[in-house]
């Protein structure tokens, strides 16, 4: 694939640029999410209305984003590229990206694009891959949004563009030749790891705790990374695939979810009188 | 159909040995594209060179009738070295056959696997009409790659008109995985599951963390597909039942495979049973305030007979595995009794542990959420709390 991208370039270009186009690829899709779950509902679509709510760079699409950079770190400076597909807003969660130490990004952003499922989505994040990036070497991505969690983006994609997946790692590297990449989850009865060539998709489930807080350098060499704003006129696609349109799936109805009825509550009892009315209680219903 | 670009096409055959039928043959250094084609996909994905694709087109209204059955995936674990269904796999069956009956279609379970399948009679007791059985050395291990291509095989030729996965982790990377090759609409992690007057799949499910609940429907693609969670059905078992055990014939390659497994890392300790499966569950939070609390916590859950579980707060800090987690982003729990220690109870964490059938909460804080959904609410510091209770348990021999 490496030498797909030299072809073109002329004897003497080629030393010089060679290192850089050597370069791995890592491309991380992040996604928007509602900081306050304040939902409103747009009553004729079904849909979700995300104007006007503050919004958040996903949790575990953060988590993606570090384990890009840490590779990053340790395979000679990796070049690192944040998608995301959302309103104009969603620029603030790749900026986010920007100046956590992700080198470009990218940000699919059209009217056209709204409303759609996980099909639509997928399906255009991958057009748009191989439009404007061509090849890659990684893609990562969080487990799941913390807003629709579905999961499924992730699997969907890597389905598109015909790659392997590895889901739900806590850890993950490549081996030393570079060519593949081996990634570790927990299961039931502990953990696997799983192994695949390159190019491949990689879901993450586990990051730091601690939000990194940039500083003002970070920041400022942010504002002036690459930033692109892609329109569905510039990827190959026809409207009837995208946004509402393209979706597979048609919400019907949305409506509050019903919770258990509350019981008994003790409060300002000691303890050993709290725990003789646990005891009645579980004595009750036979679990004791 | 299925389309080869015969510029990219550099004659590498692993499309040959990739696909189920022998649909396709590589004659002068070209693959080609026999009748007997299914549009499966399995050689699209393992196309090095991009050179396949298959062009779907929107099925007409009216076609959608004609795909029938609703089918499920049986997905079975180890337990002391056999093969078992999973315990949501029941959970579906039952489902299922209320979905069938009221569609008069049949009801099938799709098993995947070695040699050795164990449990039809037990799947047909729980509903099914046919076990549809796809034995092959390759699914000996599960693997995404080897799974999809199966599944996709079976639903391209049986043609149901619903196909249900658990939403286990398995089920949640595979499904979409089949979804996306067959360009099919999918909904992720429902709890509900009912048919429209027009005999449409109805699929509930939660969203933004459980605030809302949302109704979805594929209307355009068959199957419809969803994946369920696990623990919101309750499973019924029939005394007898009669159902037909079949085997379908698979083929599959190793090249068609491309992820293997180089490490698997055993929990040290005695096993313990999985949450998902747990009759009790005493589940800790943030509240429980110290790593090293958490002993009580499993003595307690020693003395009752129970597991402990906890929430996203403890898993993020590291004190228990992320397998142990209840709630949106864990799993979904549904014990006879759950015992929420030090969990203040967000909406998240309460979608995850609704269907258990009784809860006590113990909270230092009186306006915790959690409390709105307890049976018995207990306001104090379950430190202080835990250790009466595990003396008295002991002392009266109440031990379960």
């Amino acid at each position: 694939m490496n030498s797909d991208r030299l072809k073109n370039i002329s004897d003497n270009q080629c030393k010089s640029v060679a290192k850089k186009l050597i370069q791995m690829k890592i491309l991380i899709c992040v996604k928007q999410v509602p900081e306050i779950t304040d939902i409103k509902i747009n009553p004729e679509t079904g849909t979700l209305i995300r104007e006007g709510v503050d919004s958040i760079l996903n949790p575990f699409c953060e988590y993606a984003v570090e384990k890009a950079l840490e590779l990053k770190e340790k395979n000679d400076n990796a070049e690192t590229v944040a998608i995301s597909m959302g309103p104009p807003q969603a620029k603030s969660v790749l900026m986010r990206c920007l100046e956590m130490g992700i080198d470009r990004a990218i940000l699919l952003a059209d009217r056209k694009f709204a409303g759609a499922d996980t099909w639509a989505t997928a399906l255009t994040i991958a057009r748009a891959i191989k439009a404007i990036e061509g090849n890659f070497d990684l893609i990562l991505v969080g487990k799941q949004a913390i807003d629709g969690d579905t999961a499924q983006v992730g699997p969907e994609l890597s389905e598109i563009l015909g790659i392997p997946q590895i889901m739900y790692c806590t850890n993950l590297d490549l081996t030393s030749n570079k060519k593949k990449v081996r990634g570790t989850r927990e299961i039931e009865t502990g953990k696997e790891t799983l192994e695949a060539k390159l190019p491949c998709l990689i879901s993450v489930s586990m990051g730091p705790m601690i939000r990194r807080i940039p500083s003002l350098n970070e920041i400022l060499d942010a504002r002036k990374k690459p930033f692109k704003i892609i329109t569905s006129s510039d990827i190959d696609t026809d409207e009837s695939e995208i946004g509402l349109k393209g979706s597979l799936t048609q919400v019907i109805k949305v409506f509050p979810p019903q919770l258990k009825k509350q019981g008994i509550i003790i409060q300002d009892s000691e303890p050993a009188d709290a725990a003789k009315k646990m005891i009645e209680f579980l004595r009750e219903r036979n679990f004791v | 159909m299925l389309k080869i670009d015969t510029e990219k096409c550099t004659g590498c055959k692993i499309c040959e040995k990739t696909c189920p039928f022998g649909a396709i043959t590589v004659v002068d250094k070209i693959a080609r594209v026999k009748d007997n084609c299914t549009l499966c996909g399995a050689c699209v994905s393992s196309c090095p060179a991009e050179a396949i694709t298959i062009e779907r087109r929107q099925i007409p209204r009216e076609e959608l009738d004609n795909f029938s059955g609703v089918f499920i995936w049986g997905e079975f674990e180890k337990k002391d070295k056999n093969l078992v269904p999973k315990k949501v796999v029941k959970e579906l069956l039952t489902q299922g056959r209320k979905l069938a009956d009221n569609l008069e279609q049949e009801l099938a379970v799709v098993v995947l696997g070695d040699g050795i399948l164990d449990g039809f009679e037990e799947l047909i007791n729980y509903g099914a009409d046919r076990v549809i059985r796809c034995r092959h050395k390759l699914l000996d291990n599960y693997t995404t790659d080897s799974f999809t291509n199966v599944l996709c095989t079976v639903i391209s030729k049986e043609q149901p008109s619903i196909f249900l996965f658990g939403a286990t982790p398995r089920g949640r990377e595979l499904a979409p995985r089949i979804a996306a090759r067959l360009h099919l609409g999918l909904t992720a992690d429902c709890t509900g599951l009912d048919i429209d007057e027009e005999g449409q799949l109805v699929q509930t499910r939660p969203a933004f963390g459980g605030n809302i609940m949302a109704s979805i429907i594929s209307p355009y693609t068959r199957p419809q597909m969803a994946t369920v969670r696990p623990n919101v059905f309750p499973c019924e078992e029939y005394n007898t039942r009669n159902g037909e055990i079949e085997d379908f014939e698979v083929v599959l390659s190793q090249t068609s495979i491309r992820t293997k497994i180089v490490g698997i890392e055993q929990l040290t300790g005695q096993k313990e049973i999985g949450i998902e499966e747990a009759d009790i569950i005493i589940s800790a939070g943030k509240g429980v305030e110290k790593k090293e609390n958490l002993k009580l916590i499993k003595e307690f859950a020693n003395e009752i007979g129970g597991v402990m579980a906890g929430s996203r707060a403890i898993v993020e800090l590291g004190w228990i595995p992320h397998t142990k987690q209840v709630g949106q982003s864990g799993h979904t729990v549904g014990p006879e009794l759950y015992i929420a220690v030090g969990i203040s109870g967000a909406v998240q964490h309460i979608v995850g542990m609704n269907s258990a059938k009784s809860v006590i909460a113990i909270n230092k804080d009186p306006n915790a959420p959690i409390f709105k959904v307890a049976d018995l609410g207990i306001v104090g510091d379950a430190m202080e709390i835990l250790p009466a209770l595990i003396k008295s348990i002991k002392s009266s021999g109440l031990r379960s």
